[in-house]
């Protein structure tokens, strides 16, 4: 059996990972690239802890779901948002947007 | 070693390469595309922990929807910066340290917890899941709310992305 622990710094890397994409990123859409690994290690965080845990317990899976459905909401607007930006200021940089009305 | 921990050890160590790259390549198709490797790599990390029915939304939602959506906006809005000049910003370094020390810092407090060492109970035989998390999700009694809240918050999305991403000067808006 995988120990519980393997599992944990897993996610952990590839939080991290996700953060400096983050952080570290020019271009608007890798940024949320970045942020979509971020949800994919809380996600394997939750079914890590459903499985270790109380597997009749579902709420682990549950709470995985949601997050599928927040990312998917997440990923719509902001790439709606890059979008329009893009066709109103010509420039997906994240420095370059930084004007609240154009 | 078990076959199992070895199955687990080459996915987590091909997912997070696939993460690094996602982070580091120039081109931003290939980003994305090694996203769909790493997104990939994580919908085997759930097999491996028998959670089936989160494996196959993983492959439909994410990498059938969500990475095909990333490759349709880097396409959308690929003129200016086509993978010259530099992708990072001038404080990646600092955005380096400051992963680097999420990482150290989580690690940390992991190493401080007991129950990081626990071995999974052994799976209960005859025990479906799926028909488990279906009753979770539709009882009152379970989570039937939160289901709920996350499809109006969905419907509230894509209405919203619909609406932003609209361009009303060539839009056909029945003018």
């Amino acid at each position: 059996m995988v120990p519980l622990s393997w599992y944990l710094i897993f996610a952990a890397a590839l939080f991290s990972i996700g953060m400096f994409g983050v952080l570290s990123r020019r271009n608007a859409v890798a940024i949320l690239l970045g942020i979509e690994l971020m949800l994919n290690s809380v996600n394997i965080n939750l079914a890590a802890f459903w499985r270790y845990g109380d597997v009749h317990l579902m709420a682990g899976q549950v709470f995985a779901i949601i997050v599928f459905a927040v990312a998917a909401a997440e990923v719509a607007v902001g790439l709606a948002l890059v979008i329009s930006v893009y066709r109103s200021r010509r420039t997906v940089v994240a420095d370059e947007i930084d004007m609240m009305k154009w | 070693m078990t076959g199992e921990q070895i199955v687990f050890l080459v996915v987590a160590f091909v997912t997070l390469f696939a993460g690094l790259m996602v982070v580091t390549t120039r081109n931003l198709v290939h980003a994305a595309l090694w996203l769909v490797a790493a997104l990939f790599g994580v919908a085997v990390t759930y097999v491996i922990l028998h959670a089936n029915f989160l494996a196959v939304v993983q492959v439909v939602v994410y990498i059938g929807a969500i990475a095909i959506l990333f490759i349709f906006a880097v396409m959308l809005t690929r003129r200016d910066m086509r993978d010259q000049g530099p992708q990072m910003n001038k404080n990646w370094w600092f955005g380096a340290v400051l992963a680097v020390l999420t990482f150290g810092g989580l690690y940390f407090l992991l190493q401080g917890w007991e129950g990081m060492t626990k071995t999974a109970t052994s799976y209960p035989v005859g025990f479906d899941a799926i028909s488990e998390l279906g009753n979770a999700l539709v009882s009152p009694a379970g989570y039937v709310l939160p289901f709920e809240v996350a499809s109006v918050l969905l419907v509230a999305a894509l209405v919203g992305a619909v609406y932003v991403a609209f361009n009303p000067r060539n839009g056909n808006s029945g003018k």
